[in-house]
């Protein structure tokens, strides 16, 4: 097994084109593993943990750039001090939520989000906050640099998008414009896979929804249907203005469409049908806390 | 291929390293640093925990070559330089917190940065900074009560008076 140790981003590009059988490794929490137990002997690892340009973030056009090296602690803000990622938290709640919840202290502080998005795996905690934020995944190439939709990114299980020449640049989205709640169904608050999960986004700004759910398709998915709907709802019954109480019955019949996008099958994790009553209780739980956030948010903006 | 490293503050050097073989591996089978313990080679159990520049991982989610030329802390680089055990070791033998001793060399990295980052946290907090590390002997209790130990001990004799002796 060769071992590839670019410096750069140019060098890990040309080492990418002339080894594309290269296993891409960063965080190594989901690459190791499958070294460890033997499930994997490819024949080179790329090591991308020596590029610079892959860490930190910055903002162009209204969006932030997150470096596909960027680690979930520091998504989190939990490691105070590591100077790169300070601030993220913030402007990027769903986000956050969501890094939270992955693995251990020890698996947030290696894993990154570049990381996750190449694994594809269905249950992958970043997927549902970056679909339900419209995010855009910058892949790259020795032939150039493309964007690509996250809904587009998801093509099977453990399958993405990316050319066998591409590695995973960064990510595109913007920061939070309204409420973001992310949630999570696990045996335990840490080290546990998603049974099921949902990002919720709300955009006041331009009335409109957008959702993820994990672990409950193939791929993570949206909710296009439940997302029309709520927008809709709120629109027509004047609550994006009036910040007034959400009615139970929203909430409930925004749960079952969520529940009714997803494409859950049995595995040891759990049932379909108990992902199914799981997402419906989890998109109505997520609506409500954005729903209490947004009323809040009114609320201290009449007291200035 | 080579890896040099510097762990727990010597230049250490492995020679005929596998690309695809863990930190792990190079610290126990090849540097003779056999504190860092070996269970799940899955980054669930934490008994592995290390200092990587500064930061605890588990060791067995490293390639070895990702080590290269880094600066590595283990469970043997924690006592002093005269031998004595450090106060998060000694609080882990007081508060009886330990019992098979597997666990323990990762519970103490990750008590040991917990500490470094937070010297008075709440047990809620200890929780939180321990979730990555399993205990398989059910002490979790007295690891607990070790780490709170341990932050008193650390804060310097005039706490740990008060702390012991609350004023009446």
């Amino acid at each position: 097994m060769e071992f590839l140790q670019p410096a750069s981003w140019d060098e890990a590009l040309a080492a990418r084109a002339s080894n594309t059988d290269a296993v891409p490794i960063a965080g190594g929490t989901d690459v190791m593993v499958e070294l460890n137990f033997a499930r994997r002997r490819p024949p080179a690892l790329l090591d991308l943990s020596r590029v610079a340009e892959l860490r930190g973030w910055t903002t162009a056009g209204g969006l932030l750039r997150l470096g596909a090296g960027l680690t979930y602690a520091e998504l989190t803000g939990e490691r105070a001090g590591h100077g790169l990622a300070d601030g993220l938290k913030a402007k990027l709640p769903g986000l956050a939520m969501a890094a939270r919840t992955v693995g251990s202290p020890q698996i947030r502080n290696r894993g990154t989000i570049g990381g996750n998005l190449g694994s594809a795996s269905p249950a992958g905690d970043c997927h549902p906050p970056l679909l339900a934020a419209g995010a855009q995944v910058e892949v790259a190439s020795v032939r150039g640099v493309r964007r690509i939709p996250a809904d587009e990114f998801f093509l099977g299980v453990k399958r993405s998008a990316l050319a066998p020449d591409e590695l995973i640049a960064a990510v595109w989205i913007a920061p939070a414009g309204g409420p973001e709640q992310f949630a999570k169904i696990g045996t335990r608050n840490a080290m546990v896979i998603a049974v099921t999960a949902f990002a919720l986004v709300l955009h006041p700004d331009r009335k409109a929804v957008g959702t993820g759910i994990g672990s409950a398709a193939p791929t993570p998915v949206r909710a296009g249907q439940a997302e029309q709907f709520l927008a809709a709802a709120l629109a027509d019954s004047g609550l994006w203005e009036s910040r007034g109480p959400l009615p139970e019955s929203l909430a409930a019949e925004f749960g079952v469409l969520v529940s009714a996008a997803a494409r859950p099958i049995d595995d040891v994790r759990g049932t379909a049908a108990y992902r199914r009553h799981a997402l419906a209780v989890l998109a109505r739980r997520t609506l409500t806390w954005a729903w209490q956030d947004y009323q809040n948010e009114g609320e201290a903006g009449r007291c200035e | 291929m080579r890896v040099t490293a510097t762990v727990n503050g010597a230049a250490q050097q492995a020679d005929d390293v596998w690309p695809g073989e863990s930190l792990l591996f190079v610290l126990r089978e090849r540097m003779g640093l056999p504190g860092s313990k070996n269970a799940c080679e899955q980054g669930e159990c934490g008994s592995c925990t290390v200092y990587l520049d500064g930061v605890p991982v588990c060791a067995c989610l490293v390639a070895a070559g990702q080590a290269e030329g880094r600066d590595i802390v283990t469970i043997e680089g924690l006592a002093g330089q005269d031998g004595g055990l450090h106060p998060v070791q000694q609080a882990f033998i007081d508060a009886g917190a330990v019992q098979c001793g597997f666990c323990t060399p990762g519970l103490i990295v990750a008590a040991h940065d917990l500490l470094a980052r937070d010297p008075d946290p709440a047990d809620a907090d200890i929780r939180e900074a321990l979730a990555g590390n399993l205990c398989r002997c059910t002490g979790y209790a007295k690891i607990i009560d070790a780490v709170q130990l341990a932050a008193v001990r650390m804060a310097g004799p005039a706490t740990a008076a008060l702390d012991a002796e609350p004023a009446p």
